[in-house]
């Protein structure tokens, strides 16, 4: 049996009102109200693709470091880097076991996360573990149907042949160029067509060709599927697609239109983890990829289900996790959508010294210090000489993850001062359980609660964004626990 | 076991320029300008100088590198000139080496210069800068107030002060060195303060406010150090003396280990005990007469008095607001009005305090002057709280 073994999902805290985009731009297109319901998740102006990829992950298995999964592959039509494997950013700030380790990305069409589900299951097949993270930040034109439908989030699936959760039973795939929207090469945002016809043509016609030809090759018929998950920014369309099909009612998941607003590449999978926790024993999951053509897996739930233990928050989680962000201003800043005047302090040398990164990059993309051998002092960074005075010894220190240890903050400021995409900068002192400490940035500040002692966890965020070289760094960051 | 600096080295003379929002000079102008003060004070020619040292602490933005702008900006007389930077303690460390080349013969009259060239930067605040490559890529996206304001927060915390009594005894501070800025014509800031302005201000890095922060000003400042013996062949019959120079440089502990919990700067508290002891001060509450502290941010200057050993661990508050530290109190500091009202030209600033020591200690200290100081303190604290590097001067009488 290969199938789901795991599951976890990941969205930002920051969601943003939609009345708030609505009422901004009603003098442009009084329209827009009608779409104007509920809140979207919003990427801070610190978080992106590879961020929420690397909170997905851990929600869906934990932060274990030294794991060793076959594969990671890392499903997104807005990675940041065309060229530098961004599965390969993710896989080392989840330190996994990289020396043997397939890592792969998948772009760009909506449906890239279903074909590397396939791909990951094809990799299950084969004796191995294998976990796809699908995670999407997208960018929309001040006043577009986009912006009000769009929003960011990721999720992670883990797949592999022992303590299946939901297995496999048959998959089918069509390609069709079929372009109910497109973002070409060194465009920023997406052209689209008429809903109408992408409806009629694309959904109504395309789903349920393939859907049908799963359902006939795994001798299922459509009122049997418990769960039917189809992403699309049209709210109608999966009921009118499931009714096509016969497939009942309460089958057809959440869109999560007016929670979430729709995370592209993402979308399926957050739909998909939000559902299997939902999800019974015998249950039926059919998952519906759509873009140029359509993937439809069909899984069964095991009674592996009930026994599993999550440790991440989940959709749910996350959902009940938000903070309402009513600045439209805010939002559109940290998407860069207008010139912002961010002031002289802003424009210090950006160069990413990739020399320096690559030796760096053990405190910068995993967060390891250093533990010696002859004490057990942990320290950050790590060094030649150990940190304790009663000890000192010269070239004892073995690599110390400290990615998932608690820490306290033992000082701290707001700083209005230096320049911040999201001012103030909060950042101080953090000692960490388990010995270490380290200067360092903080994020998701609640001012009304935060003070010296407060808990904090760390979390891989970006530390600084090069517009004009089109590079960014990260490094960790501090969140209240 | 060393005999330390004690009396071995003697100050001629002393200069400083106005320090200010110089638009209209070159870091050249503002040397000259202190130098010429400096060499009729020492009552010498510039020939008689053998050997110089220079500080400046953030070159990119003034001068460039090397110890060229001072040997070019004074035309010296093909001698050995050094430029030297070490943080904020930049202009003790000038002062350091030219005194400890007197102490070792190596020649008979030095002189330390230190200015700094900030406002061309376009901005306020001191200009933003690199940490280094590597350190860039994970310290943490700081300003100066910023990290000081993690002494407030550590201090809180270990002796349960409250967020007013803190705020309160800072805002004493900024009103007591306004007042002192007064009487000082080379002060950039020479206007008083209320305690409500100081309290109301805009919050800069919490809970620092905008009159919790120096200055940021041009200025230089310089000393021309001998022997004692040649100062008294040199007519000199007041000597004023080092008494104690001392240094003290993180080595990661306090950030990187246990036990330092940000309510303490460790650097001050070991170079202030190594300097008592070079100086033979075995109380210095009773025995400083006064001192120029390193102010960047009230924070520090409050944090510095128990570091100094001024006022007991947890006792700053009570003290600072019971006026022990105002002109007319115990312990007077930063008579001349501090970096708080000269701003902190980085290269300048330890120049500038000894500046200061020297004129009190020589009664030339005009409207400011204080009643018969004997010993004056100097300390310079750059970088962070928690990884720093710290200086603590004593200059007194000769042969006290």
């Amino acid at each position: 049996m290969i199938g789901i073994t795991a599951y976890g999902a990941y969205l930002p805290r920051m969601r943003l009102q939609k009345q708030v985009i609505a009422d901004a731009n009603a003098w442009f297109d009084p329209g827009l109200k009608g779409l104007a319901k509920g809140e979207k998740a919003i990427c801070n102006w610190d978080e992106d693709t590879i961020t929420m990829a690397v909170e997905a992950y851990i929600d869906c298995l934990g932060n274990a470091p030294g794991q060793a999964p076959a594969a990671l592959l890392l499903a997104s039509t807005t990675l940041p880097f065309t060229d530098r494997q961004n599965s390969v950013v993710v896989a080392e700030a989840l330190n996994l076991n990289t020396s043997d380790l397939r890592t792969m990305d998948i772009s760009s069409s909506q449906r890239a996360a279903t074909s590397g589900l396939l791909s990951a299951l094809d990799i299950a097949a084969a004796g191995k573990e294998a976990v796809l993270v699908a995670s999407e930040h997208r960018r929309a034109k001040c006043a577009s149907r986009d912006e009000m439908l769009f929003g960011d989030g990721a999720a992670a699936i883990a797949v592999g042949g022992e303590n299946v959760i939901a297995e496999l039973l048959a998959s089918q795939s069509q390609a069709v160029d079929f372009i109910d929207h497109y973002r070409g090469e060194g465009q920023d945002f997406d052209y689209g067509w008429e809903e109408r016809w992408v409806r009629d043509e694309g959904y109504m016609k395309i789903v349920p060709d393939a859907v049908n030809a799963l359902l006939s090759k795994a001798g299922v018929s459509g009122g049997d599927i418990a769960h039917f998950i189809l992403p699309t920014d049209q709210g109608r369309v999966p009921a009118m697609v499931a009714k096509n099909l016969g497939i009942k009612g309460e089958a057809v998941a959440d869109n999560l239109l007016q929670s979430v607003g729709i995370t592209g590449a993402a979308h399926v999978m957050l739909l998909l983890a939000h559902r299997l926790e939902q999800a019974a024993p015998g249950d039926l999951v059919l998952v519906v990829g759509f873009g140029q053509g359509c993937d439809v897996l069909l899984f069964k739930v095991t009674g592996a289900i009930n026994s599993r233990q999550r440790s991440g928050k989940g959709v749910s989680g996350h959902l009940s996790n938000g903070r309402p962000e009513i600045n439209y201003n805010k939002y559109q800043s940290f998407n860069s959508l207008l010139e912002k005047e961010l002031g002289k302090r802003s424009e210090v040398n950006k160069q990413g010294y990739l020399s320096a990164m690559y030796r760096a990059r053990g405190l910068t993309n995993s967060f390891l210090g250093g533990k010696c051998t002859a004490c057990h002092t942990v320290q950050m960074p790590k060094h030649k000489y150990c940190v304790n005075p009663d000890c000192g010894a010269f070239d004892t220190q073995e690599d110390h993850p400290m990615a998932g240890a608690m820490g306290q903050v033992a000082t701290w400021t707001a700083d209005t001062l230096t320049f911040d995409y999201n001012p103030p900068a909060y950042f101080g002192m953090v000692t960490f359980e388990g010995g270490g400490r380290i200067m360092m940035d903080m994020s998701e500040v609640d001012a009304e609660t935060f003070d010296t002692g407060s808990k904090v966890s760390v979390h891989f965020r970006l530390k600084q964004i090069d517009d004009q070289a089109g590079f960014r760094k990260y490094f960790w960051k501090a969140i209240q626990a | 076991m060393a005999s330390g600096i004690k009396d071995k080295v003697v100050i001629l003379g002393a200069g400083c320029s106005k320090f200010g929002e110089r638009w209209d000079c070159e870091p050249a102008d503002l040397m000259a300008e202190a130098f010429e003060e400096c060499l009729a004070d020492a009552g010498i020619e510039k020939n008689q100088i053998e050997a110089a040292w220079q500080s400046t602490g953030i070159d990119a933005y003034s001068v460039g590198p090397g110890a060229m702008p001072l040997s070019m900006g004074l035309r010296l007389p093909y001698i050995p000139v050094t430029k030297i930077e070490n943080y904020c303690a930049s202009g003790t460390e000038a002062f350091r080496a030219a005194t400890y080349a007197v102490a070792s013969g190596a020649c008979d009259i030095a002189l330390a210069m230190g200015f700094e060239k900030l406002k061309d930067t376009g901005y306020g605040g001191l200009p933003q800068r690199s940490r280094g490559v590597a350190n860039d890529l994970y310290y943490p996206n700081l300003s100066a107030p910023g990290m000081f304001a993690q002494l407030a927060a550590g201090y809180r915390a270990k002796y349960g002060t409250s967020k007013e009594d803190l705020k309160r005894a800072m805002a004493h501070i900024s009103v007591k060195s306004h007042a002192n800025g007064v009487k000082n014509p080379k002060a950039h800031l020479q206007r008083g303060i209320t305690m409500e302005q100081a309290l109301n201000a805009p919050m800069i890095a919490e809970p620092i406010g905008l009159f919790d922060c120096c200055g940021v000003s041009d200025g230089a400042a310089c000393a021309i150090v001998t022997t004692p013996e040649i100062a008294k062949s040199l007519g000199k019959d007041r000597l004023i003396a080092v008494k104690a120079l001392q240094l003290c440089a993180s080595n990661g502990q306090e950030g990187g280990y246990e036990g330092w919990d940000g309510s303490y700067v460790q650097t001050t508290r070991i170079a202030a005990k190594r300097a008592y002891a070079e100086a033979g001060i075995t109380k210095p509450r009773e025995q400083i007469s006064m001192t120029e502290v390193h102010d960047c941010f009230s924070i520090t200057e409050m944090v510095t008095m128990e570091d100094l050993f001024l006022s007991d661990d947890g006792g700053s508050v009570k003290d600072v607001l019971d006026g022990v530290f105002d002109a007319d109190g115990k312990i007077p500091c930063q008579i001349d009005g501090g970096l708080k009202c000269f701003g902190h030209p980085i290269g300048a600033t330890g120049l500038r305090m000894i500046y200061e020591m020297y004129l009190q200690l020589s009664g030339k200290a005009g409207a400011r002057q204080l009643p018969n100081p004997t010993i004056g303190l100097t300390h310079n604290l750059g970088g962070f709280p928690h990884q720093n590097v710290s200086s603590v001067a004593i200059i007194g009488e000769y042969g006290i």
